[in-house]
C-alpha cells in the first residue's frame, strides 16, 4: 500500500517536472519566435522596398529615326548658325519621328503613337540637333524617353491581360511596343536623369536633384544652428553648472523636449520662424532650423554622455598643473570627449533627414521643378518626396518612391556608419 | 546693409584680437604680464563684437514694430480693425519695396514715402548707434589693456556666459513651443468654446469655411469636436501596442536572459534599425502593402475592409516601436542584480519561472516606463496615420474602418497655404497643444518610474 502511494507520487513529480521543463521549453520558444518576427518584418519589408524599387535605376528608351528636315524646321539660311538652330521649329520633325513608326496609321489616330513617348520628345530632338549641327538635313536615329506606362510595360510592372478600357496603353500601343521589342529598338539603360533632374508631373521625367539638395541644405542649416548650441550648451551643464533649481529645470525641460513629437515642432516653426520672423516660406532655410531646434537635446544629451565618460583624473591632472576651471574645459574634457559629442551629432542628424511631417507644415511640400542653388530656394527633401510621390496615382511614382526610399536608406546607413567609426577610430578607451 | 554692418564688426574684432595681443606683447618688454598674450587680444575682441552685436540683434528685432507704430499712427482715426491695419502695413511695405501691384491711392503712397524716409533714417540711426558703441567699447577696453590690468579672468567669465546663454536654448524652444501653440489656440478658443472641442463628437473643420464673411456660429459648434480624433489617436495607438508589447517584451527577455552573447550582439542592433526607419518609408509600406494585404484578407473572410483601415497603420507603427520596448527592457532587466537569479536557481526554478516569477515582477517599473514612452511615441506619430490610415474623422472601434488622429488633422489642415485667423488654421494648434500635453504627462510619468527604478537596483 505505502510502496505505491510512493510510486504514484515519483510519477506525479516525474509528471510535474515534465511540465515545468515543457513551460521551459515552450517560452523559449516564444522568445525565439519574438525575435524571428521581428527580424522578418524587417526582411519583408527590405525585400518589398528594394523588388519594387530596383526598376527605377533603368530607364527606357525608345529609338526611331528622325529626318532633320530643313523645310520642316523653316530654316531658310544655307549655313544656318547656332541662333538659327535654336528657333527653328521642331514640331513637325519631332512628330514625324514618332508617326514614321506606322505609316499606315490614319492621321487622327497619330497621338496614340505620341503617347507612347515623354512629353518633352521635342526637345529631346531639339537637343539632338544642336549638340550636332551638323546632322541637318540627314536621316538618323534618335532615343526618345519612353512614356511611364510603356517604361512599366517594358519593366514587366504593368498587368497586360486586364481588359483594354481599364488600361491606360491600349492594344495597339502594345502591338507597336512588340514590333520595336522585337527589332531591338527599345532601349534600357542606367537611369541617370533619377538623379540629375528636378521633380516632375510626369513620372519618367521626375528625379531626385531637387529634393536631394533641399535636404543636403537643410541638414547643413540643422547642423550649422544645432551643434554650437548644444556643445556650448552641455559644456555649461556638465562642467560649470551650479547644482540648483535653475540647474535642475534646464535638464528636465531638455529630456522633455527630447520627447517632444515631430509635429509639434512644425506647428513652431509655422507659428513662430514664418509668422513672426517672416522667413520665406517652402525654404531648406526653415526647414534646418525647425530640425535644429528637434536635434538640440538629442546633441546636448550625447555631449554630455561624453563629457561625462572623460575620467576625473584628467581634470585634476590640469587643474594641478595650474590651469583654470575654463582652461581645463577647452583644452583637455572638451577635446577628449569630441568623439562621442560628434557621433551623437551625427545620429542625431540622421533622425533629422528621415523627418516628415515638421517640413510638410513650414510649406517644404510645395511642387518644385528646379533644383536649389541655395537655402532660401524654394524646396523639398528626400522624406518628403517620398510623401509627395506616394500620393501620385500614376503606377510610374510606385517604383520611384521605392528607389527614392533607396537612396534615403543608403543615406542614413552610410550616417550610422560614419558614427561608428568616429566613435571606435578617435574615442580613448578609459580604464 | 545688415550684411556689411554685421561682417564690419566681426573683421573688427578679428583686427582687435590681433592688436591686443601685439599690445601684449610691447607691454611685456617693460612690465610684467598678467596672463597670455592671446588672452589680451580675446578681451579686445570680445569687448569688440559683443556689445555691438548684443545691440543689433535688439534693434533688428524691435526696429520693424516700431516703424509699424509710426507708419498705422496714420490710420488711427479711421476706425479700423486689426486685421484691416495689418493689411494696409502689408500693401504699404510691399509699395515702399516697389512690388505692390494693386491701385495706388495717394494716401497709400504718402505712407510709403513715409515709411521708406523712417527706414532710411532708421538705418542711418543703427550705423551711427553701432559705430559710437564699438568706439567706447573697445576704447573702454584699451585702456584696461593698457593698464595691464588682470586679463584671464574677465574672459573667462565672458564666455562662462556665452556658455550659459547656450544652455538656456533649450528652454527658450520649450517657451517657443508652449507659446506659439498657446497664442493661436486661445484665439481658436474665442471662437469656440473648449467645452465643444473637449467633449463634442463631430469633427469636420471644412464645413466652417465660407467664402467672404464670418462663419456660422452655430457651425462652429458642431464642427470642432475633438472627440473623434482623441479615440482615433488612442485606438490606433492601442493597436500598435498590441502588436509592439508581445513581440517586444518577448524579444527582450530572450535577448537577456537567454541569448547567448553573440546573438545579442547581432540581433538587438538589427532589430533597432527598425527604429531608425524614416517614418515616411513606414507610412509607404502601410498604404502600398499592408493595407491593401489586410483588405484582401478581410474580403477573403468575408469582411468589409477599408483600404484605408486603423489595423494597417497601427500594426505597421506596433512594428516601429517594437525596438523601444524590446531594448528599454532588455537593458531594465539587465540591470536586475545577479543574486535575485541566483536565489531563485537554488530553490531549483526553471529559467522561465525565475524570469516569470523573480526578473518580470523585479523590473516591472522599468518595463511599464519603457512601455509608456512608447505609448507617447506612438500617439506623436505622424506620417504613417496621415498615409496609411485615411483622413475622416470616423469615432468608430472598428479597427478596420479608417479613422484618424490628431497629428494627421494637424497635417491636414496645415498642408498647402494657411491663412492665420482663420479657426480652421487656429484648431490645428489647439490640437497641437492637446497632443503636446498628454505626450508631456506620459514622458513625466515615464521618466519618473524609470529614475526611481533606477534608484532601486543602483
Amino acid at each position: 500500500m505505502l510502496k505505491n502511494i510512493g510510486k504514484n507520487m515519483n510519477s506525479f513529480k516525474k509528471n510535474l517536472l515534465k511540465k515545468r521543463y515543457n513551460a521551459e521549453r515552450r517560452f523559449q520558444w516564444y522568445g525565439k519566435i519574438a525575435i524571428g518576427l521581428a527580424l522578418s518584418f524587417l526582411a519583408v519589408f527590405m525585400f518589398q522596398i528594394f523588388s519594387k524599387g530596383y526598376s527605377a535605376f533603368q530607364k527606357t528608351w525608345i529609338v526611331t529615326e528622325v529626318h532633320y528636315d530643313k523645310e520642316l524646321l523653316l530654316i531658310d539660311a544655307e549655313s544656318p548658325s547656332k541662333d538659327d538652330l535654336e528657333n527653328a521649329d521642331y514640331y513637325d520633325v519631332a512628330y514625324k519621328a514618332m508617326t514614321s513608326l506606322d505609316t499606315g496609321l490614319p492621321e487622327e489616330e497619330d497621338r496614340q503613337l505620341i503617347q507612347m513617348v515623354s512629353y518633352k520628345y521635342e526637345a529631346e530632338v531639339k537637343d539632338l540637333l544642336l549638340k550636332n549641327p551638323d546632322f541637318l538635313g540627314k536621316i538618323v536615329p534618335i532615343k526618345l524617353t519612353a512614356s511611364d506606362d510603356v517604361d512599366q510595360v517594358h519593366k514587366g510592372n504593368y498587368p497586360r491581360d486586364i481588359p483594354e478600357k481599364n488600361r491606360r496603353v491600349n492594344d495597339y500601343q502594345l502591338q507597336i511596343y512588340d514590333m520595336l521589342n522585337e527589332r531591338g529598338d527599345i532601349l534600357s539603360e542606367f537611369n541617370i536623369s533619377f538623379f540629375t533632374s528636378p521633380d516632375s508631373r510626369e513620372a519618367e521625367l521626375a528625379g531626385i536633384a531637387s529634393s536631394f539638395m533641399g535636404t543636403v541644405f537643410s541638414i547643413l542649416v540643422c547642423l550649422a544652428f544645432s551643434f554650437p548650441v548644444a556643445v556650448l550648451a552641455a559644456i555649461y551643464l556638465e562642467e560649470f553648472a551650479p547644482k540648483n533649481k535653475f540647474t535642475d529645470f534646464i535638464e528636465v525641460n531638455i529630456n522633455n523636449l527630447a520627447a517632444v513629437p515631430s509635429i509639434v515642432f512644425g506647428l513652431l516653426g509655422l507659428g513662430v520662424l514664418l509668422a513672426v520672423f517672416n522667413l520665406p516660406r517652402s525654404t531648406p532655410l526653415v526647414g534646418g532650423i525647425t530640425l535644429s531646434l528637434m536635434t538640440l537635446p538629442t546633441i546636448i544629451i550625447a555631449a554630455r554622455a561624453s563629457l561625462k565618460a572623460v575620467p576625473p583624473s584628467i581634470r585634476e591632472a590640469a587643474l594641478a598643473m595650474g590651469a583654470s576651471n575654463m582652461q581645463t574645459t577647452m583644452h583637455h574634457t572638451v577635446p577628449l570627449s569630441m568623439p562621442g559629442t560628434l557621433s551623437g551629432t551625427i545620429i542625431g542628424l540622421a533622425q533629422a533627414l528621415g523627418e516628415t511631417a515638421p517640413l510638410i507644415l513650414i510649406g517644404m511640400v510645395a511642387f518644385v521643378n528646379t533644383i536649389p542653388g541655395t537655402p532660401v530656394d524654394p524646396a523639398a527633401s528626400l522624406p518628403v518626396q517620398i510623401y509627395i510621390w506616394s500620393e501620385s496615382a500614376e503606377r510610374g511614382f510606385v517604383e520611384k518612391v521605392s528607389a527614392c526610399i533607396m537612396v534615403l536608406l543608403a543615406f542614413l546607413i552610410l550616417m550610422n556608419l560614419a558614427a561608428q567609426i568616429v566613435r571606435h577610430k578617435f574615442e580613448k578607451k578609459w580604464s | 546693409m545688415n550684411l556689411i554692418l554685421v561682417t564690419f564688426i566681426i573683421l573688427l574684432a578679428f583686427t582687435s584680437y590681433y592688436f591686443g595681443r601685439k599690445k601684449a606683447l610691447v607691454i611685456q618688454s617693460s612690465q610684467r604680464l598678467t596672463a597670455l598674450p592671446k588672452f589680451y587680444g580675446y578681451y579686445l575682441a570680445a569687448w569688440c563684437a559683443a556689445p555691438a552685436l548684443i545691440i543689433f540683434a535688439l534693434w533688428s528685432v524691435f526696429e520693424p514694430s516700431i516703424v509699424k507704430t509710426f507708419i498705422l499712427q496714420d490710420y488711427t482715426d479711421q476706425n479700423l480693425t486689426k486685421n484691416e491695419l495689418q493689411l494696409i502695413y502689408t500693401k504699404v511695405k510691399a509699395l515702399a519695396a516697389g512690388t505692390y501691384t494693386g491701385n495706388i491711392t495717394n494716401f497709400l503712397d504718402e505712407s510709403a514715402n513715409k515709411y521708406i524716409q523712417l527706414k532710411g533714417i532708421a538705418n542711418s540711426a543703427k550705423v551711427a548707434i553701432i559705430l559710437a558703441i564699438l568706439i567706447f567699447s573697445l576704447s573702454f577696453a584699451y585702456r584696461s589693456v593698457q593698464k595691464n590690468d588682470r586679463m584671464r579672468e574677465p574672459v573667462e567669465i565672458f564666455l562662462k556666459w556665452v556658455l550659459f546663454v547656450a544652455s538656456l536654448g533649450a528652454v527658450l524652444v520649450t517657451i517657443g513651443i508652449v507659446f506659439s501653440l498657446l497664442f493661436e489656440a486661445i484665439r481658436f478658443f474665442q471662437a469656440v468654446k473648449i467645452f465643444d472641442f473637449i467633449f463634442g463628437t463631430h469633427w469636420y473643420p471644412a464645413k466652417t469655411f465660407v467664402r467672404d464673411g464670418q462663419p456660422d456660429p452655430e457651425l462652429m459648434k458642431d464642427a470642432f469636436g475633438a472627440v473623434p480624433l482623441f479615440a482615433g489617436t488612442f485606438f490606433i495607438a492601442f493597436i500598435a501596442m498590441c502588436v509592439a508589447i508581445p513581440i517586444g517584451l518577448l524579444s527582450g527577455i530572450y535577448l537577456s536572459e537567454y541569448a547567448g552573447r553573440g546573438i545579442r550582439k547581432y540581433a538587438k542592433p538589427i532589430i533597432e534599425i527598425l527604429a531608425g526607419i524614416p517614418t515616411v518609408v513606414y507610412g509607404f509600406f502601410a498604404a502600398l502593402t499592408v493595407g491593401p494585404f489586410v483588405k484582401e484578407i478581410g474580403n477573403a473572410m468575408g469582411l468589409e475592409v477599408s483600404a484605408e483601415s486603423a489595423l494597417a497603420a497601427g500594426a505597421v507603427m506596433g512594428v516601429m516601436i517594437i525596438p523601444f520596448i524590446s531594448s528599454l527592457s532588455d537593458d531594465v532587466m539587465t540591470a536586475v542584480p545577479q543574486n535575485l537569479r541566483d536565489g531563485s536557481y537554488a530553490m531549483g526554478a526553471t529559467k522561465s519561472e525565475t524570469v516569470k516569477k523573480v526578473i518580470f515582477p523585479a523590473a516591472l517599473p522599468g518595463i511599464v516606463g519603457s512601455i509608456l514612452l512608447a505609448v507617447s511615441r506612438a500617439v506623436g506619430e505622424t506620417m504613417i496615420v496621415v498615409m496609411a490610415s485615411g483622413l475622416a474623422a470616423n469615432l468608430t472601434m472598428n479597427p478596420l474602418e479608417s479613422t484618424s488622429t490628431i497629428t494627421a488633422q494637424i497635417v491636414v489642415i496645415l498642408i498647402g497655404d494657411q491663412q492665420f485667423g482663420d479657426p480652421k488654421t487656429q484648431s490645428a494648434f489647439a490640437l497641437g497643444i492637446s497632443l503636446f500635453i498628454v505626450t508631456l504627462l506620459l514622458n513625466v510619468i515615464a521618466l519618473s518610474v524609470v529614475k526611481k527604478y533606477r534608484e532601486k537596483y543602483e
